[in-house]
């Protein structure tokens, strides 16, 4: 038919022509962004959603508008928002490196392998990556000790709970998530004994449907506090919903619940992105690797809220005591789901332990899956 | 554990699938079949929450959310009854199109919140013990996705006007011999498909997770595609199918929370098995398949001048 080859073309054109204004719309958003004067240093970021998800991309973004605010006039920032991890990351990386950008932050795990091999072809740009664990002479990582966090989040929840039962909603079994879980439940029991976790994997870092879904039926099984390690408001919209409590995970969320969010773990990556990209103006940048919390301000509690005062009072305790180093979350005696004790009592779990996480305590309901 | 908030779960987890399947029905019998029904349940997700944030009326927004699944419907059925192009690769085309205009008119929507919206209910019914929460406690889409279904059903088997879409949908040159107007019925076919997908996607952005985030739909279109042919386009099948969907859902979620050690990533898996294996049971009895399947269904109908 003469009609179906001209309507097939047609819509391959009108492919073609889609493509191309995204590819160059792209560009033009880098290139556009970067516009300055020859004494500007540039700097680039990378990010793994939109910069309106709530959650993770918004944090970091949040740490670029306060590297502006910090060093205004003797920087210029870009970003490339919603970039996809494999090879569409290294395309983008590689723009802002040729584009003169002379500091640049890629802020997800997958870009891990992509900004390695760009940095290989610009050894004057200094390469900042989050949360992997590959570095080289201009490639640094850094990541934040969320579980601190996770530890008071999971003090409150053992003095507010009454059916004395957690509803986790959590991403995928990796040592990161676990051990947000074990630090909650071990958070929960050092006020209350009886604490138990239920965890529900969802097999998804952003699927706000199934999240609410989990969160449903942890409730529906008698939690009444939930937590999340997913990237959406979902399980705290539910939880607003069905009358019990919750937390924010990764910025503020208490719009989305002003009467059940308990407090929120918040990524606060302002300081890091100043002091990185100042040493790259002056030249004492060094490629290191940092696992930063409470102490360096690169994890923050949002206010304690919708608790009684004592609650309130004993969450701020821990949190200064997590800061001044006087408490660890993984502090010994920790015994795993099988009564075996892991960490003695008087010593705290090492970095190795913490890092390569793959054991539930004991209290977490379910078998970890492998 | 109380078993009814589970069914409440189970309710709200399959009305988005019976919703879109409702107009999948009609369309496919019609004969055309619109593989775009996760396009436009996005498109029509989006625009019921943009007008939710913007005038705070629900009803608006529902029907804001319908009429936009009716537009992206309408390029479909341009696309393949008018200009006879292919019917798949339309219908994959106009989902892809559906995921990537919703981002982009999402884009500013996202991290909003919103107040669910106000129940439907019918107050001193509602506070009958077990059965009164069960059958009063919902929301007017639940109701909607089940008036439906029936409607549909009735209308395909016991009306004039189904009868004849389903002829336009056996057979449309026969149809067209009959002086019926093959095309005015099949546009009609798609548009309500395009309605309903409109609907499961306000339900999703409304109801279900009253937000607004990229590709939320989660593949709940193909699900619902799925149950066109799970229910063998029967309209009482496909409203047990829905909830067999939706209770497998939500179970596997609980038998997690219960802490029986079954791989996350097989309980995941379960609804679609679940589908491939009817599938592979129906397809074993071939009169089934004859007896309901449109036997015009996908093909491009072309007047003979």
């Amino acid at each position: 038919m003469k009609t179906e080859k001209l309507l097939f073309g047609l819509l391959i054109l009108a492919a073609a022509i889609a493509a191309a204004v995204f590819f160059y719309k792209q560009s033009q958003d880098v290139s556009k962004k970067t516009m300055s004067t020859a004494e500007d240093t540039k700097v680039g970021f990378v990010y793994v959603g939109p910069i309106g998800d709530h959650g993770w991309t918004y944090q970091h973004n949040a740490g670029r508008l306060a590297l502006e605010k910090s060093l205004g006039t003797k920087i210029k920032t870009s970003y490339v928002e919603s970039v996809k991890e494999g090879p569409d990351s290294e395309r983008v990386i590689q723009q802002l490196a040729s584009s003169g950008h002379k500091v640049i932050f890629t802020t997800s795990f997958g870009f891990m392998n992509p900004t390695l091999k760009v940095a290989k072809k610009f050894p004057n740009v200094k390469f900042e990556h989050a949360t992997g664990y590959k570095r080289d002479e201009n490639v640094g990582t850094y990541s934040a000790r969320f579980y601190e966090g996770r530890y008071i989040a999971g003090v409150i929840a053992g003095k507010v709970s009454k059916t004395n039962k957690i509803g986790y909603v959590a991403s995928f079994p990796i040592p990161e998530v676990v051990r947000g879980i074990n630090a909650f439940l071990l958070g929960a029991r050092s006020v209350n004994p009886e604490m138990t976790i239920s965890v529900v994997w969802v097999n998804s870092w952003y699927d706000p449907g199934k999240e609410g879904d989990a969160a449903k039926a942890l409730i529906d099984q008698g939690a009444d506090i939930i937590s999340q390690h997913t990237d959406s408001p979902a399980p705290l919209q539910v939880a607003e919903n069905r009358g019990v409590k919750g937390f924010g995970q990764a910025s503020d969320m208490i719009k989305f619940a002003p009467k059940a969010q308990l407090s929120a773990i918040v990524n606060n990556w302002d300081n890091y992105y100043v002091e990185r990209t100042k040493a790259a103006i002056d030249g004492s940048w060094k490629s290191q690797d940092v696992w930063y919390g409470l102490k360096e301000g690169m994890v923050k509690m949002a206010p304690y809220t919708n608790m009684p005062d004592d609650v309130q009072a004993l969450a701020k305790k821990t949190e200064d005591a997590i800061r001044n180093g006087e408490l660890h979350p993984f502090s010994g005696p920790i015994k795993d789901q099988t009564g075996k004790i892991v960490v003695e009592a008087g010593k705290v779990a090492d970095a190795g332990m913490l890092l390569g996480m793959n054991f539930y305590v004991e209290g977490v309901q379910g078998s970890l899956p492998k | 554990m109380d078993a009814l908030p589970v069914v409440l779960t189970i309710i709200t987890a399959s009305t988005p699938l019976l919703l879109a399947a409702t107009g999948e029905l009609v369309t496919e019998k019609a004969g055309v079949l619109n593989l775009g029904v996760e396009g436009m349940m996005l498109v029509g997700a989006i625009a019921a929450f943009a007008t939710a944030v913007s005038t705070g009326s629900g009803l608006l927004a529902i029907l804001v959310g319908a009429f936009s699944g009716v537009a992206v419907a309408a390029i479909f059925a341009i696309l393949t009854l008018t200009f006879l192009a292919n019917q798949v690769a339309t219908g994959l085309a106009l989902t892809i199109f559906g995921v990537g205009l919703s981002a982009l008119i999402g884009s500013s929507f996202v991290g909003i919140s919103l107040e669910p919206l106000p129940q439907l209910n019918v107050e001193f019914l509602s506070t009958i013990p077990i059965l009164g929460e069960l059958l009063f406690g919902h929301d007017v889409l639940v109701y909607l996705s089940f008036i439906m279904i029936l409607l549909a059903g009735y209308f395909l088997s016991k009306t004039r006007p189904g009868l004849i879409l389903r002829a336009v949908g056996e057979s449309h040159d026969s149809a067209h011999a009959l002086g019926y107007s093959v095309l005015t019925v099949r546009y009609l076919a798609v548009l309500f498909g395009g309605f309903m997908s409109g609907l499961a996607g306000s339900y999703l952005s409304l109801v279900y997770t009253p937000l607004w985030a990229e590709n939320m739909t989660a593949g709940r279109g193909w699900i619902a595609l799925a149950l066109v042919v799970f229910g063998t386009w029967r309209a009482g099948r496909i409203a047990f199918g829905a909830y067999l969907f939706g209770a497998i859902t939500i179970l596997q979620l609980h038998v997690q929370g219960w802490g029986i050690n079954i791989a996350s990533q097989f309980m995941t898996m379960l609804p679609y098995i679940a589908t491939v294996v009817v599938l592979v049971l129906i397809s074993q009895d071939r009169t089934k398949i004859k007896m309901n399947a449109p036997q015009s269904i996908g093909k491009a109908f072309r007047p003979a001048k």
